[in-house]
């Protein structure tokens, strides 16, 4: 039994080491002296204050937060919408359809999806004059993936619960709308969140589709870190790496510890 | 007396379904017919795509340009682009899996206290940007770069491995960034697995490898499957990995078409691509969709006696 | 809109010809049924017999596929639930996870529009009733089963229905906490006076809590009476059978008179003290229930509703002993004795070959 033992932590052992490496490595870089970040020179903060001084980076940088943000709300209010639908009615004209839909974005290339969309925007920007491509438009190719990305936690979330929940309300005298509001609502809000902060997360990264969707002067952090990558190593980047890693990790850490709360009620009493 | 059809459901439903429907039909057929009439258009310098209806003298003209479509039939460089692309895909799958199976495995029979610990450390590269994870590999498989500098220095080697912008980088980056996503299905599912199964199966003299072999793998099947979806799809499309750490003889999909839409600006030939990559796509996940709704409405539901 | 003012005891709730289908299956068959006012009505039957589904028709869940529903004269077809003058305390009691024990009484009362004090002047009311005043802030979560039930009910109860159904209301519990709870919901219920119809798999229930049972199977209702009426009067033998337990001779009218009944059956002669109307030769079945059977080692001065077997097994239950006999013609016999005297040396014992006897009014004749 012990070989096991042994087994299973060198196992998990290599693996973290090797899911964790290059994000040590992107952290200890950042702070090295030397333009080429491949030797360590010598201990800076000089590619922070670089990066403080980095227009470029910081817009953006505020820029993708905006967007991100603003995909976040609309991917959960039509992932909400979708995710109710799909549960709730069984049966309608064009189900297939539509649950096909939904589901697509997660299955499709993103350089599909972005490359549909720009020529999209660009035809009716022939025609109509308007959208002009810029934040509008990477918002709304974020929210189509992130739609996806949402309907399917806050359906899972919607499939579990317990029905007879919302027949009690209707019970009461809820009529379906308040149903909704006042019964459902609270008790997916945990799934929503999860959803938010997932989307969140996905618009926040995202290379491809902001790539084909953005106008001039309108970058967001990701194709900035892109097109630099291309060109060669920046430091810069690696401080952007330790301060995104340092605020996910106290992200992640701070949620544990409410869950963990949360999780320690108060003792049933007996009869 | 007949009943009445209950109206309290009709109008309320319909602007329900009626508005993300909606919404739906705008950003899909829109997008995806646009794309198709693009598909079947010149290529034009100062038009992106020509036009495909003219009226000339009472006689409406339709161009249809099928010379895109054949091209992508003739030419062996898509088929083996979509090959090359399924063919990274499998790989990377089956490399997370014989990782990330063994991985989640042991996680889940760690003791209960530090399953939280184990699963955290495991979320948090999964949102930690990945972008700049990727990037992080650039430092390290490069010519001059960290595991290079660590094997010239130890003498084991003497010239510096040239892993970078080969399959092998490529594959180490989707690698990477494709774990999580198997392991976390697979931990789910694992972690749920009821250990009176093993115990059963022990009372009856199966040994360990036996009991691991016949019972655990075989209950953890959704799992597999689930992770093995979540890391095979969005691979053959990927196009940030292969760009920043693979070669010119990793061709993938998502690639070819980038370069043939803002490198070539063939707009009517990434079109085409586009369409028969879609056409490939959605056919499998519509039947997928109604091999769904048929369990679904297989399923008992509301009714009860 | 209330209706017409209705007496206890008068016809208050009216079923008629209701029927419900599921893509080919027919889960309600052409029930008709009365309830009165005032009483607690049980639908019992075991999982599938169309119970449940009947109950949420009640209370506007499922729309029937035909029939009506009159509560006080008015019809509830079409009406959803949210309109109607009805409350269910569900299986689950689905109380509201994110609210406490206050806000869920007073969830009805809120959608109601009720004014303030007159939402607190009733939900204390509810909380005082149920006796869980001091956990009115409490979550649901943080409750015992027990607690949660009170809850529901005083849920259910708070918006004064015409109507309360009970959809298993003792299932959740444990056996101890089961007969507590019984009589306590009977007392609040009568206390209170609304009409009950509720809905269980568990004759015991039934027979405890409602003042009239209707038995279901297949959707369709076999026999609506009053406890007493049920097991003593069964009308078919899926009823004799489904309640108690029941001993069933198959057998033939051989003599019918007015004030007797003669049947023969390959166990014997059976002597019934009343005419049943059937013709000489009709096939009939006779029931006996256990405890109306005497078990003795000497013959018993009858010639008729007696047999003779062997005691082939016996369950010693402390206040009754179960005895199980195999008689001549193979049929198996349960007779349930009390426990008369302490002493184990009168009571047969397993392998005895005893007498079992019974009066000519303990049957009840079946037709076939």
């Amino acid at each position: 039994m012990n070989r096991h033992r042994w087994f299973a932590r060198g196992w998990l052992t290599l693996g973290y080491l090797f899911l964790y490496v290059p994000i040590v490595v992107l952290v200890v870089f950042s702070f090295n002296s030397s333009r080429q970040a491949l030797t360590w020179t010598g201990f800076t903060l000089d590619w922070y204050h670089a990066l403080a001084q980095d227009e470029e980076i910081i817009n953006g940088f505020l820029l993708s937060l905006k967007i991100a943000a603003l995909t976040a709300c609309s991917s959960v209010v039509l992932g909400t919408f979708a995710a109710f639908v799909l549960d709730r009615y069984r049966r309608f004209r064009g189900r297939t359809l539509f649950g096909g839909m939904v589901n697509a974005p997660l299955v499709m290339p993103e350089v599909i999806i972005g490359l549909s969309l720009l020529l999209t925007f660009v035809s009716l920007e022939k025609l109509l004059g308007f959208p002009e491509r810029g934040m509008l438009t990477i918002w709304f190719g974020h929210t189509l993936l992130g739609m996806a990305y949402a309907t399917v936690v806050i359906q899972s979330r919607l499939r579990e619960m317990d029905r007879s929940l919302e027949e009690a309300a209707m019970d009461m005298g809820c009529r379906p709308h308040q149903v909704f509001f006042l019964v459902t609502l609270p008790n997916i809000t945990q799934a929503l969140a999860a959803a938010w902060l997932l989307t969140f997360t996905l618009s926040l990264d995202d290379v491809v589709l902001s790539a084909f969707l953005t106008g001039p002067g309108n970058s967001t952090m990701p194709i900035i870190i892109f097109s630099r990558a291309r060109l060669g190593l920046d430091p810069r980047v690696n401080a952007i790496a330790t301060l995104t890693i340092v605020a996910v990790t106290l992200a992640v850490i701070a949620i544990s510890i409410m869950q963990a709360r949360a999780a320690r009620r108060p003792e049933r009493p007996k009869a | 007396m007949t009943p009445r059809r209950a109206p309290w459901l009709l109008s309320g439903r319909s602007l329900v379904i009626g508005l993300p429907f909606a919404w739906l039909l705008l950003s899909f057929l829109l997008p995806f017919l646009i794309v198709l009439k693009i598909s079947f258009s010149e290529m034009d310098i100062s038009n992106p795509f020509g036009t495909l209806f003219s009226y000339v003298d009472d006689v409406l003209i339709m161009k249809l340009k099928l010379g895109n479509y054949a091209f992508i039939a003739r030419d062996e460089l898509y088929l083996l682009t979509y090959l090359s692309s399924l063919k990274y895909a499998a790989l990377t799958t089956l490399c997370c899996l014989l990782i990330g199976y063994p991985f989640a495995y042991f996680m889940a029979r760690a003791s209960v206290s530090l399953r939280p610990i184990l699963l955290m450390m495991v979320m948090l590269p999964f949102w930690t940007s990945f972008l700049l994870r990727i990037y992080a590999w650039k430092g390290i498989l490069s010519n001059d770069g960290l595991l290079n500098r660590l094997l010239l220095d130890l003498r084991l080697i003497d010239a510096p491995l040239q892993i970078m912008n080969t399959p092998v980088s490529m594959m180490i980056g989707l690698v990477y960034a494709y774990l999580p996503f198997m392991i976390l299905p697979l931990y789910a599912n694992l972690v749920k697995l009821d250990l009176r199964y093993l115990e059963a199966a022990a009372d009856l003299g199966a040994t360990p490898w036996q009991t691991f072999w016949r019972v655990t793998v075989p209950l953890s099947r959704s799992g597999i499957a689930a992770g093995a979806m979540l890391v095979f799809i969005p691979t053959i499309g990927e196009y940030v990995i292969p760009e920043l750490l693979g070669g010119p003889s990793t061709l993938m999909i998502g690639r070819v078409l980038w370069d043939e839409f803002f490198t070539n600006n063939d707009w009517p030939m990434a079109s085409a691509v586009t369409v028969v990559v879609v056409l490939l796509i959605l056919a499998p996940l519509v039947w997928f969709n109604r091999y769904q709704s048929d369990q679904d409405r297989a399923a008992p539901g509301r009714e009860r006696p | 809109m209330p209706g017409p003012v209705i007496e206890a005891g008068q016809p208050f709730l009216q079923i008629q010809h209701l029927q419900k289908d599921y893509a080919g299956v027919r889960a309600v068959d052409d029930v008709s049924v009365t309830v009165n006012k005032g009483e607690i009505f049980a639908l019992l039957g075991s999982s599938g017999c169309g119970k449940s589904t009947l109950l949420r028709m009640l209370a506007g869940f499922e729309t029937p596929s035909s029939g009506d529903i009159t509560l006080a004269g008015r019809s509830l077809t079409g009406l959803p639930p949210y309109e109607r003058p009805i409350n269910m305390m569900f299986q689950s009691y689905a109380l509201f996870p994110h609210l406490s024990v206050w806000d869920n009484i007073a969830f009805g009362l809120r959608r109601d529009r009720l004014p303030r004090n007159d939402i607190a002047h009733r939900v204390e009311g509810m909380l005082e009733l149920v006796q869980l005043k001091q956990y009115a802030q409490r979550k649901p979560h943080q409750l015992s089963g027990g607690q949660q039930q009170r809850v529901a009910l005083a849920r259910s109860l708070a918006k004064r229905p015409q109507l309360l159904l009970l959809d298993e209301p003792l299932g959740a519990l444990d056996k101890k906490l089961r007969e507590r709870t019984q009589l306590e919901l009977v007392k609040i219920i009568e206390h209170v006076g609304v009409t009950c119809v509720m809905v269980t798999h568990d004759q015991e229930e039934a027979m405890t809590i409602a003042t009239r049972i209707a038995v279901m199977s297949e959707g369709r209702i076999l026999q609506v009476g009053r406890p007493d009426e049920i097991y003593e009067t069964p009308n078919c033998r899926f009823v004799a059978d489904f309640i108690g337990s029941v001993n069933l001779f198959d057998g033939a009218v051989t003599k019918d008179a007015p004030d007797h009944t003669e049947i023969t059956t390959p166990e014997g002669r059976h002597l019934v003290g009343h005419g049943v109307n059937l013709s000489v030769g009709a096939p009939v079945s006779i029931g006996v229930r256990p405890e109306k059977i005497d078990i003795s080692r000497h013959a018993p001065p009858q010639s008729a509703n007696v047999v003779q077997g062997e005691i082939v097994n016996l369950a010693y239950l402390g206040s009754t002993t179960v005895y199980h006999l195999r008689l001549a013609s193979g049929m198996k016999l349960k007779a349930t004795a009390l426990n008369h005297a302490r002493n184990e040396g009168l009571r047969p014992a397993t392998g005895d070959q005893v007498y079992a006897s019974w009066a000519d009014n303990a049957m009840v004749v079946l037709a076939q």
